[in-house]
């Protein structure tokens, strides 16, 4: 970062979090059990334009649909993009990957531009359902920008379907109030906790992904393994495991916030914001390892407004939109420009950006994990328990 | 116009609409039954019966419901008949109307943001905290079967209140008179009249919440913390997590059978009751 691109203050960035914390009691868990990750906001212009742009010469139509997670997009840039090319934003935000995954497979989804996760894109290529991106029309990406560890995924037999959005890793959140100065590292300490010290105080999320997972790093196997014996030691453990839990849920920051639970599964983005409102909460990735995983910007197949998404993906690539992103939601990326011009706290922030030993171990989810019937037979079973 | 195009033209809405909306998709769901799930998920044509021999595995899920569903009934018929019977019988004609929409008020707002305020209600800073105040200490409400039967009996009371109201109201206050010139205690009066005569109301409210119930979905998820599954949450679960859908499918057939026979055996046994009525009525 260099030193004269002062473009925002510490205390502003805090502000900016909390900005973001305050909208973010709509999430991930919430959007799952209601139904309501179709709903659709169609966010018209309203913000004046504070920028020119380069590459939207010409008419791309009056709209684009995306389809998102909840609270990862500034709507300012909305409003800017519209402002530019006149084609409104409309959001369709979602709960999960499965979830988008059974909408495109269903078909007829109208969405122009989606943010699939890195373990999903070789299934959305290997179903036919997403188209290799022309880097023509994305004159703001540079790949070389990108640490390629968070960029792989979005290439597959070598051609490139997605470009990358934001990363992320998945550790757990604790209340430091209640571990009696015990210092927790590991998914030994999580589930060793849950089912003593914290019996009904601990939640995991509502998602096999990442739950199995780190049952599974509890005896040290990979967060990805679809071994039957090693998923059956991690099945024991959860189905041992579970009367002690306050909740299986990804809804876990009012819980957190009012001290019903001590201790939850958690992505970076929920950690840091209820880090920054209550310091006694600390993220914690686990020693052993665990997840880390990167999201992207992709087109569906026969996307109904297919300039305007590109033209939109462009638009949020641009390093000084892209900045305001990150400012908005919280989460990392990988892109050195945009890097350059967030503030140094951010980028030395150990929840954002967590120390090279601490990352290494981590792996990134894999696509037969997602899509592995044992493990989904086996969450269904842990929860029906 | 002929009678036979008028009655055609009259019902063809009607239809349509039942064709589109629910044979059509019922068909669907049977079709999807027989099938495969993809290697990633999704449906795959196939003839097996592969995912009704799967059942079992669904097996806790049914069980849940099946014990909810008229656990759930019960509690609301219990708290809702003696405030039907109030609503109809004791409260004077100036206060019925008022009384009565303020049993519909909470339809005005939407389920889901009434269950929200059960979630801060039941949370350890809601009634728990009360409690402590009191002396009782440490107890756990929230994410349990019991919140998920108090946001069950909560969020369904108008629809057994209604039923029961409508026929308590039509009861002929005459036979009560008569009952008590026959030298009838007040208690008798109402095993041998009031309570027969509701019945019809009773059997809709019932039938009306333990429809609902078998496909409850949104309240075990969340006052029961992910913890209480039931069918309805392993179906989401199932199209739209695993996206198992030939699975899906046969568990979706199979809650739609199940509750067929539960509920014809019940109008059956209501029909029973309901002869034993007349003969009371007679009396």
């Amino acid at each position: 970062m260099t030193k004269d691109i002062d473009y925002i203050s510490k205390q502003k960035f805090m502000e900016e979090l909390y900005r973001y914390k305050k909208g973010s009691v709509t999430r991930r868990h919430f959007l799952n059990v209601t139904g309501l990750g179709t709903a659709s906001a169609v966010l018209g212009a309203a913000v004046p334009l504070l920028r020119a742009g380069p590459a939207f010469a010409g008419d791309i139509g009056d709209r684009v649909v995306l389809a998102t997670w909840p609270n990862y997009h500034d709507p300012a840039n909305f409003d800017a993009f519209t402002e530019l090319t006149g084609a409104a934003v409309q959001v369709n935000v979602f709960g999960s990957n499965e979830e988008m995954l059974a909408k495109l497979q269903a078909g007829a989804t109208g969405w122009d531009v989606f943010v699939p996760t890195n373990y999903t894109i070789t299934t959305y290529v290997g179903e036919d359902l997403i188209e290799p991106l022309d880097t023509a029309l994305l004159p703001n990406y540079d790949p070389t920008a990108y640490n390629p560890r968070f960029a792989e995924a979005g290439s597959v037999d070598g051609k490139l379907y997605a470009v990358p959005k934001d990363w992320g890793t998945t550790g757990y959140v604790v209340n430091t109030d209640h571990t009696g100065g015990v210092v927790m590292d590991s998914w030994k300490q999580f589930w060793d906790m849950a089912r003593a010290e914290f019996s009904g105080r601990g939640m995991v999320h509502d998602y096999q992904l990442t739950t199995i997972g780190n049952a599974l790093k509890y005896f040290g196997y990979s967060f990805n393994s679809v071994d039957t014996t090693e998923l059956a030691d991690a099945e024991k453990l959860l189905i041992d495991v579970k009367p002690h839990l306050f909740a299986i849920s990804s809804d876990y920051q009012p819980s957190m916030r009012s001290g019903d639970a001590w201790m939850s599964m958690a992505w970076t983005g929920d950690g840091k914001q209820l880090n920054t409102d209550m310091p006694e909460i600390v993220y914690v990735l686990g020693k052993e390892g665990g997840e880390i995983w990167s999201d992207y910007y992709a087109v569906p197949k026969g996307a109904p407004h297919r300039e305007a998404a590109y033209a939109l993906i462009n638009f949020l690539l641009d390093p000084a939109v892209n900045a305001k992103e990150v400012l908005f939601h919280g989460y990392p990326t990988a892109d050195a420009h945009t890097n350059a011009l967030l503030p140094e706290s951010l980028l030395n922030d150990p929840i954002l950006y967590p120390a090279e030993e601490l990352l290494s171990p981590l792996e990134f989810g894999a696509a037969v994990t997602l899509t592995d019937p044992n493990r989904a037979e086996l969450m269904a079973r842990f929860k029906s328990a | 116009m002929s009678r036979r195009i008028r009655n055609f033209l009259l019902l063809a809405p009607a239809g349509a609409w039942f064709l589109v909306m629910l044979v059509l998709p019922l068909a669907v769901v049977i079709i999807f039954s027989f099938g495969e799930r993809g290697p990633a998920g999704g449906y795959v044509p196939a003839f097996t019966l592969a995912q009704y021999a799967n059942l079992p595995a669904r097996w806790a899920a049914f069980r849940n419901t099946m014990m909810l569903a008229p656990t759930g009934t019960v509690a609301a018929l219990v708290i809702a008949y003696p405030l039907a019977y109030f609503l109809a019988v004791r409260v004077s004609a100036r206060w019925k109307m008022t009384l009565l929409v303020l049993v519909i008020v909470p339809f005005w707002t939407s389920i889901l943001i009434r269950s929200y305020a059960w979630i801060f209600l039941l949370g350890g800073r809601g009634i728990p905290a009360l409690l402590d105040l009191i002396g009782i200490s440490d107890l756990r409400l929230i994410n349990t079967p019991f919140a998920v039967l108090v946001g069950i009996v909560y969020g369904y009371l108008p629809l057994m209140v209604f039923p029961i109201y409508v026929s308590l109201d039509r009861l002929d206050k005459r036979l009560l008179e008569a009952a008590a010139d026959l030298g009838a205690r007040p208690w008798a009066a109402f095993v041998q009249i009031t309570l027969p005569m509701s019945i019809p109301g009773i059997a809709t409210g019932c039938m009306l919440v333990f429809i609902l119930l078998m496909g409850e979905y949104l309240i075990p998820a969340l006052l029961g913390g992910g913890k209480v599954f039931f069918v309805g949450n392993a179906l989401v679960d199932l199209f739209l997590q695993s996206r198992n859908w030939a699975f899906g499918s046969a568990v979706a057939a199979t809650l739609v059978i199940v509750m067929l026979v539960t509920v014809s055996i019940y109008m059956r046994l209501m029909a029973r009751l309901g002869n034993g009525r007349d003969d009371v009525s007679l009396m």
